[in-house]
């Protein structure tokens, strides 16, 4: 995982608390953040607004690394933010990571 | 371990196309090694037309640049020709003398054009058109020289002739036929077509045989004989008598040939390393020369390199369009008709329109069309289909818009639409956004233009015209989207044998499907997620488990996602029916939750607009209403009229009936979503004429109507029968619900099954045969039996964090 330098680890919850294939939003001052669950229990964190007409990609399909957003199934990696070819755009994304069990944001 | 090396020879549409169709079934299989003869990457040849006319340059027709071959770390070499396959010691020779092993080969080597053995034939000036090369060499030609004749009427010889009348040529078509495009058109049609070319400014000479080309001193083209012995002066002399399949590498291997490199229908060359795809190819006798074949045998030969083995290639039905830009005509089957086949022909010379349609044992065959071709792709579809047309026949002539199956509004006219015309109404995509996308971006399918231009990839209703944009832009060499398509891009399986090998393998769970149908992805996709999991649960109710995280959000949380990400949330009102308490806590839970809208909707009942996803289950327990599935591929509401217990005209007790439906089918999920009606005499109040069941109340019973809705496209319900008690009511439309949910693919509405199987099929096995009928209806109670209201559970606690946000303590 790509780690900003000193970044101030937040826990969120632990990774039983996040369905398998799901998420859940963490609530936060300066917009939601959507909390991903892949099926190897890998977390990712997303800004919880969709690039494309600002969906909550938090109430999407997890299939891979990916969530389809559930208002236009824009596919957007869950590693990057990034929306998959053809779309271009991008959700902002936070550094996340697991911890016996423990799930760490830095906001 | 290193890798299995596969080498393509042949850098063309074919190979590549195959190459790219491997990768997506297995990117890592093969080392890949391409060799081309010439110096360019993979170029779109049939847009070698439009470059000649100067339309398009050839910057705009390469579909794979080199950055492409190395992204996916195939070596690429160009300009690099192979001159021998050593089979024994397995290695590829090229020119320069290299030697490159194989595991796998794959030829596609495409065609060459055919050389008339006349004298004269190797003078400078002579030029077959097939490759970029020899476009190149024509426009360069057309700068300096004044007159060309161009040897053979078929489709290349007249793009050829009107590429360079258009560079500014004198142009004289030299044609053996006595018509023009005699393979595809008849007579009358080649006729109009020769008139409207000739008002262009082409000359032509039909019937007539070229017996010498003459030369000056100087050893360039000077004229042409015929075998009449009359010459004419030309300065350019294109030869465009067909092609043949290039199989001279294949022949010195020793490999089998016969006008072509035969093939079976996986592909495999006598040689069972050995694979070939494209022009250079005899498959079952035939050697296509057009493209549209090439796309569906690289799919085949991709399945087996990728070693999954069962696709099989059946050969292709071709059709024609001639790339002369406002020159309509178009070509498919057997179009000359014979003795046994029926003929129906519309015939205006002064209006320049023809159009013969042939028909044999009631289905459609052949078709030609001059002048006017916006059915072309409609007509093409009943001839692959081989539909049985006799309901259609007497309209058939008319068009696609004439039946009343022509998309929304009616809208089949897509080359009268203008560029700025809307398409996609969901999407906002216009017509010619999608033809710039399909040209610029090298799209053939509709699946290509759905990802890359969204146009039909909401509601759909658009399909038959993105089709028939593509069909108009592509021409030739547009690709029919299979009827049999798969699920999604995780997997080459239908619907149809994904529901097989569930019901067959007693699957239960996502998994053992995924690992037994080989899905290509570890879990799926946004599109066979909640698909596979529909198929688990109508097929082994109370056995597979339903998984929650395969739902769209809609279905997990039992409400309606709206566009600011609140939900609208609209409890179960039977049949339409609701008393002052109910009334009395909706208002109150407006007023508490400080609802923005409430609004009546369509189906008879109250939605409460805009609630916070965390406030859902407090709105649901303060209802105290049933859930009213107005978000689900489900049972959504029966809708009915108060019937004979107030209005003076009603036959029977309507409402009751539907709230007694409602009552039966609560919780039911299915393909898509299910309305019905009941209506209280024939006046339909309660619009039973477009539900998927529409009950009708009449003196001496109820009639039955299937297969309506009046959603993205209206349709009709038609009659199924006619029933005299309540129960009969209930067990009738009970088994037919049953046969689609167990039936119909995902996503497909009553129409589209009933459509897919025939109203035949539903009403022998529902009305006519009572114990099948009894069965399905056991089999719908069983699997309705025990279900909960989805509210009630989520105010019990179930799925509980899923309605909770997560709160940080800064």
């Amino acid at each position: 995982m790509n780690m900003k330098a000193n970044p101030s680890w937040i826990s969120v919850c632990h990774i039983d608390e996040i369905p398998m294939l799901g998420s859940r939003v963490v609530e936060h001052p300066s917009g939601n953040i959507a909390v991903f669950r892949t099926a190897n229990d890998t977390v990712f964190a997303l800004l919880d607004h969709c690039p494309h007409k600002g969906g909550p990609l938090s109430q999407g399909i997890v299939h891979g690394e990916s969530v389809t957003c559930p208002l236009h199934s824009w596919n957007i990696d869950l590693k990057t933010g990034q929306a998959r070819a053809p779309d271009q755009g991008c959700a902002r994304r936070f550094p996340s990571k697991l911890e016996e069990g423990q799930v760490f944001l830095s906001l | 371990m290193s890798k299995p090396k596969l080498i393509v020879i042949g850098n063309g549409m074919a190979g590549i196309r195959t190459v790219e169709e491997l990768l997506l079934l297995a990117p890592h299989h093969y080392d890949i090694t391409v060799f081309g003869a010439e110096p360019h990457p993979n170029y779109n040849r049939i847009l070698l037309s439009p470059v000649l006319a100067g339309e398009q340059t050839f910057d705009q027709i390469v579909l794979n640049t080199v950055d492409w071959y190395a992204e996916n770390h195939i070596t690429l070499h160009m300009g690099k020709a192979i001159t021998q396959i050593d089979r024994i010691r397995r290695v590829v020779v090229a020119d320069d003398g290299s030697e490159t092993p194989y595991d796998r080969l794959l030829l596609a080597t495409g065609s060459t054009p055919v050389i008339l053995p006349i004298p004269g034939k190797d003078l400078n000036g002579v030029l077959s058109y097939r490759d970029i090369y020899d476009t190149d060499t024509m426009i360069h030609a057309a700068k300096t020289k004044q007159t060309a004749v161009v040897i053979g009427g078929g489709l290349l010889g007249l793009e050829a002739a009107n590429g360079l009348m258009l560079r500014g040529m004198a142009v004289t078509v030299v044609h053996l036929g006595h018509w023009l495009l005699d393979r595809q058109l008849d007579v009358a049609a080649g006729k109009l077509l020769e008139k409207s070319l000739r008002e262009r400014g082409l000359t032509f000479l039909l019937g007539q045989s070229t017996a010498a080309i003459i030369g000056n001193a100087a050893g360039d083209v000077c004229g042409v004989r015929f075998s009449d012995g009359t010459e004419i002066a030309t300065d350019l002399v294109v030869m465009a008598v067909g092609i043949r399949p290039n199989t001279q590498l294949a022949l010195a291997a020793g490999l089998h040939c016969k006008n072509g490199i035969v093939v079976s229908d996986a592909l495999q060359t006598y040689d069972p390393r050995i694979y070939a795809v494209g022009e250079c190819v005899n498959h079952r006798g035939t050697a296509y020369g057009l493209v549209a074949p090439l796309f569906e045998m690289a799919k085949v030969a991709a399945n087996h390199l990728a070693l999954m083995g069962y696709g099989q290639y059946q050969g292709s039905i071709l059709s024609t369009k001639l790339k002369v830009t406002g020159i309509d005509l178009f070509s498919a089957g057997d179009f000359m008709g014979s003795d046994e086949a029926e003929e129906i022909v519309l015939s205006d010379p002064a209006g320049g329109v023809y159009k013969k349609l042939v028909i044999k044992d009631d289905k459609l065959i052949g078709a030609c069309l001059y002048g006017d071709t916006l059915d072309a792709a409609w007509y093409f579809k009943l001839l692959r289909d081989g539909r049985n047309i006799s309901d259609l026949r007497d309209h058939l002539m008319f068009g696609e818009s004439s039946v009343g199956d022509a998309g929304v509004a009616g809208q089949s006219r897509v080359s009268g639409m203008q560029d700025k015309d809307e398409v996609c109404g969901c999407n906002g995509v216009c017509k010619g956004t999608i033809v710039k996308a399909i040209n610029e971006q090298g799209l053939f399918t509709v699946d290509d233009v759905k990802k890359h231009t969204k146009a039909a990839s909401s509601c759909g209703s658009c399909t038959g015209l993105v089709e028939q944009i593509l069909m108009n832009t592509l021409g030739t060499h547009f690709q029919e989207t299979p009827k049999t398509k798969a699920v999604c891009g995780c997997t080459d399986h239908t619907h149809a044998q994904v529901r097989q090998s569930i019901k067959q393998h007693h699957l239960l769970n996502h998994a053992q499907v995924y690992e037994f149908m080989d899905w290509r992805t570890p879990n799926g996709c946004a599109t066979c997620r909640p698909a596979v999991n529909y198929y688990l649960l109508s097929t082994w109710p109370h056995e597979s488990v339903d998984d929650p995280q395969s739902r769209f959000v809609n279905e997990r949380v039992h409400a309606n996602i709206q566009k600011d990400g609140t939900f609208s949330v609209i409890p179960q009102m039977k049949g339409g029916v609701t008393n002052a308490s109910e009334l009395r806590r909706i208002a109150d839970v407006a007023d508490k939750y400080a609802v923005p809208l409430l609004k009546v909707t369509g189906g008879q009942r109250i939605d409460l607009l805009g609630i916070k996803k965390e406030d859902l289950v407090n709105v649901w327990a303060d209802l105290g209403m049933q859930s009213g599935h107005a978000y689900g591929k489900s049972i959504r509401t029966v809708k009915t009229c108060v019937g004979s217990e107030f209005c003076r005209f009603g036959t029977q007790n309507s409402t009751q009936m539907g709230i007694d439906l409602e009552t039966m089918l609560a919780n039911m999920w299915s393909p898509h979503k299910v309305k019905l009606a009941v209506s209280g005499c024939p006046r339909n109040c309660a619009e039973s004429g477009i539900k998927d069941v529409g009950v009708i109340a009449v003196e001496s019973g109820w009639e039955l109507y299937v297969g309506g809705n009046g959603g993205i496209k209206t349709e009709v319900a038609q009659f199924f029968c006619k029933v005299k008690t309540a129960d009969e009511v209930k067990e009738y439309s009970g088994a037919f619900l049953q046969l689609y949910r167990e039936e119909a693919y995902y996503l497909d509405r009553t129409v589209h099954y009933i459509a897919r199987v025939g109203l035949d099929y539903v009403k022998a096995k529902v009305v006519e045969d009572a114990a099948n009928r009894q069965a399905l209806f056991e089999r719908l109670l069983y699997s309705l039996d025990g279900l909960r209201d989805p509210w009630a559970e989520r105010i019990a606690g179930k799925a509980k964090r899923e309605f909770i946000p997560i709160k940080v303590i800064a």
